[in-house]
């Protein structure tokens, strides 16, 4: 264990270092988080657009008008641009990652608290750079969250592919700077700043998470953000990486020599670890969650971490699962179907002891835990629609229609929204001072969990049935137009969910202001958060450095005063 | 709580595999020779991870239900770090059914790619460009022309659309279609090809997709065993009338499909 520094940074007093240039992780996690709120509200606003489009297309919307084919394409690829990179990213790991790593390891901030500010304040403006493709001649880009060249790569190739599509690009290597400068911080932190006894098999799995979903971040915002300036180089300064010889509407390119494909196995290096940079807090932060509220020791900790180990690892020798029908070599194809095949052990393996760490707990239903369960639910739903697609076979049948999208909105998409949801009900306590509205909690879980799967549960037989993504009417298509009802269902469920989430917005501004005050440990908690002030002081643990005795998740030990035993506790062993 | 959770996952996992056992919506019948094969591998994916599927969610509800916390009177939590074996044997059984319904797939996934065309097959040239495919077929010499970028001109159609390029001999007796007319029970070996972005050729009821890349000629095969018109769709982003790139492939007995050759032959 290194012993370091006492904390290097004094408390600021100014409001601009304090709150808007704040060197403090717990701040910078404050200012992701409120990032990924707004930049969810946005994304789902967009999904508003296109279910309404979807059903309705002459109706006329705010801001766009009549849907053209080519709007429709322009609001799904800034949704999924805005969710994957501004939410599912940024929430999990910059928000609650940036809050509690530190304190969960007893330290008195990150490792390199200007490198953290920096790497949120790069990431607000990677935002504003995607929003602002909106706005210029042409609009947002159409080419699709995956933007495959050569469509990404030639401004002729439609509208949306001339200023906005460089904005895209642009913003997306924005946020991969400041992702891995994010990284960096993390896996330092981790390995640097644990607190005396902190050993590494004694950290919460929510720490294993954030630890190994930095190493994922690291190793592929890295290849993304190459590949981007490539991209940049192809349509700007004349290079061929992605584009082959080839006209556009009878028109000569310009370009010989390049593959598309080059593109697609850049992009999916970082595209399915970036799955797993989604989905990897949510199961650490759920793992912690069960155990908490079933007042039980997780089931299997030790396989947990390898589980989560193995994932990691495995991440990335998958991604060529997105591309069976890409024309790759179908040996290839053969060979990422059982490296994909094999994920999916580990992933067993943890829902095996979810439901282990419930056997036989003592269960209480908080929000918090409410969304855990709704987590593991999801993941089990999310997950065994994984095989079909992982296996080649299917694939051709399968690939671009929904069930594509009933797949990886569950997984890592619903999932790891669940996992943030109960990360914000467990958590705001401790970050703001104030309990959230149990009542209003409870509401939002029912309507959310219910709606989930009465969105994406008809996206598989949708699927199923041929109905293909990215078509912005099905009424071309005899197959597809006769499968219209499901469309039409799926939207007012949309309508429904979408409407329930200013339960939760509401419950969260009016509990930051009006909640019922926090005690210090009010979810009888063990790990460090919990065994200080609530809100944290500057230095996290008010100049007493912590000292760890025993692993994270001691409850319900025989013979112990409580039914739960701080990490900082005297160290207990279970009287049978 | 406990029980609203129960009912809700389980009311849930029932109406969500109702509608997968009742086929309500499903797969179109096939008409190629592998789609018996593949959807059968579909129907055995199908009871395996329903099986997973059904067994989770029906243990996650009710143990939710079973061990909620029923006040002062309740039994305290079991304190216990897991199960070794238990887990062990799990891995074990996962490994299992995951590996090997992947291995049991291989055979198809291999007559269906790995294998190239048998000689003999009929050839067709399938074209995607935004927003529209062409259908090729070489002719009596069995010999497609040469196509050149600089010659093609999507408003001309047919050979302008495809650049066939008139000074090469071979291009003479080249038959271009926007109909994709095959014979019935015979091996049509396609060669796929894209002019400007990436298309996706998908014939559903032929269980045949396969991703048109420009720079690309992929060869692909499959085997019609019904007539019928069976309908095409574009299966990858290609811009903003990717929803309307379609088209059909109608195939037709032997017979009908030559005299349908020789007509085109004729008219040129």
């Amino acid at each position: 264990m290194t012993t370091h520094e006492p904390h290097a940074h004094a408390a600021p007093q100014g409001f601009l270092r304090k709150y808007i240039f704040s060197l403090d992780h717990k701040i910078i996690g404050i200012q992701y988080f409120f990032l990924a709120l707004v930049a969810v509200f946005a994304g789902m606003f967009l999904s508003l657009l296109m279910r309404i489009h979807l059903v309705w297309p002459n109706a006329s919307l705010p801001f766009f008008g009549q849907i053209k084919p080519e709007t429709y394409l322009s609001l799904l690829t800034m949704h999924g641009t805005i969710m994957v990179f501004f939410v599912l990213t940024t929430a999990p790991q910059g928000g609650f990652g940036n809050y509690f790593l530190p304190i969960q390891i007893g330290a008195p901030d990150m490792a390199f608290p200007v490198l953290n500010m920096l790497s949120f304040w790069t990431t607000f403006l990677g935002f504003l750079v995607l929003l602002a493709a909106f706005f210029v001649t042409g609009g947002a880009p159409l080419h699709g969250w995956t933007g495959y060249a050569p469509l990404s790569a030639l401004p002729s190739a439609g509208p949306g592919e001339g200023l906005g599509a460089d904005l895209w690009i642009i913003s997306i290597a924005i946020f991969c700077i400041g992702a891995l400068m994010g990284a960096l911080n993390f896996i330092t932190t981790t390995l640097d700043m644990r607190a005396k006894g902190m050993t590494l098999m004694r950290m919460p799995l929510t720490c294993w998470a954030w630890f190994i979903t930095a190493i994922l971040g690291l190793l592929a915002f890295g290849v993304l953000l190459s590949a981007g300036i490539l991209l940049l180089m192809d349509r700007n300064l004349g290079t061929s990486f992605f584009v082959p010889l080839g006209t556009v509407n009878g028109v000569l390119t310009g370009h010989k020599g390049g593959s598309p494909l080059l593109w697609q196995h850049l992009f999916w290096f970082f595209g399915h670890p970036e799955v797993y940079i989604a989905i990897l807090p949510a199961m650490g932060l759920c793992s912690q969650l069960l155990s908490v509220f079933s007042r039980k020791p997780i089931f299997g900790y030790k396989a947990m971490v390898y589980a989560i180990m193995a994932i990691g690892f495995l991440g990335f020798m998958v991604w060529g699962h997105h591309m069976f029908m890409s024309g790759m070599s179908p040996y290839s194809a053969f060979a990422f179907s059982i490296m994909t095949m094999g994920i999916g052990v580990p992933s067993a393996i943890k829902t095996f002891n979810w439901l282990g760490t419930l056997w036989r707990g003592r269960i209480r239903f908080s929000s918090p835990m409410l969304f855990a369960i709704g987590f593991v639910s999801l993941f089990v739903v999310g997950g065994i629609s994984g095989p079909f697609l992982a296996q080649p076979v299917l694939d051709i049948y399968l690939h671009e229609t929904y069930f594509v999208i009933a797949h990886f909105h569950l997984i890592m998409g619903v999932a790891s929204i669940f996992g943030i949801f109960a990360a914000t009900y467990y958590w705001f306590p401790k970050m703001f001072g104030r309990m959230m509205n149990e009542t209003l909690g409870k509401a939002h879980f029912w309507l959310t969990f219910v709606g989930a799967y009465a969105i994406f549960m008809p996206m598989h037989y949708y699927g199923m049935a041929g109905g293909l993504r990215r078509y912005s009417q099905g009424t071309e298509v005899a197959w597809i137009n006769s499968l219209a009802p499901i469309q039409k269902f799926i939207s007012i469920a949309a309508f429904v969910t979408i409407a329930s989430q200013f339960i939760f917005l509401i419950n969260l501004l009016w509990s930051m202001k009006k909640g019922e005050k926090a005690a210090d440990n009010p979810w009888e908690a063990t790990t460090l958060e919990w065994t200080t002030a609530t809100p944290p002081p500057h230095d996290n643990f008010g100049g007493v450095t912590p000292v760890v005795h025993n692993g994270p998740y001691e409850y319900s030990v025989p013979g112990a005063p409580r039914d739960f035993v701080m990490q900082t506790d005297a160290p207990v062993t279970a009287k049978h | 709580m406990g029980l609203v959770l129960l009912v809700v996952i389980w009311l849930i996992t029932l109406i969500g595999s109702y509608f997968i056992v009742a086929k309500t919506w499903w797969l179109p019948v096939g008409a190629s020779a592998a789609a018996a094969g593949i959807d059968h591998h579909f129907t055995v994916t199908y009871i395996l991870m329903g099986g997973v599927f059904i067994a989770a969610q029906l243990a996650l509800g009710w143990f939710a239900w079973k061990y909620r916390d029923r006040g002062t009177g309740s039994q305290p939590a079991q304190y216990s770090h897991g199960n070794t074996t238990l887990e062990a044997v799990w891995t074990i059984l996962t490994i299992i059914l995951f590996i090997g319904l992947n291995l049991a797939s291989k055979s198809i996934w291999a007559s269906e790619r790995f294998d190239a065309a048998k000689p003999g097959a009929v050839q067709v040239e399938v074209t995607g460009m935004q927003f529209a495919w062409y259908f090729r077929y070489a002719g009596p010499d069995g010999k497609f022309g040469a196509t050149k970028p600089e010659l093609e001109d999507a408003s001309l159609g047919g050979a302008g659309a495809l650049g066939l390029d008139s000074t090469d001999p071979a291009s003479k007796d080249d038959v271009i279609s926007g109909v994709m007319v095959v014979p019935v029970n015979r091996e049509i070996e396609v060669i796929l090809r894209s002019h400007d972005v990436i298309h996706s050729f998908f014939v559903p009821a032929m269980r045949f997709k396969q991703d048109t890349v420009p720079g690309l000629a992929i060869h692909m095969h499959f085997t019609p065993i019904q007539t019928g018109d069976f309908e095409i769709a574009c299966a990858e982003l290609c811009g903003l009338g990717h929803y309307k790139m379609h088209g059909i492939v109608k195939v037709v007995s032997e017979p009908e499909f030559n005299q349908w050759l020789a007509a085109r032959e004729a008219e040129k």
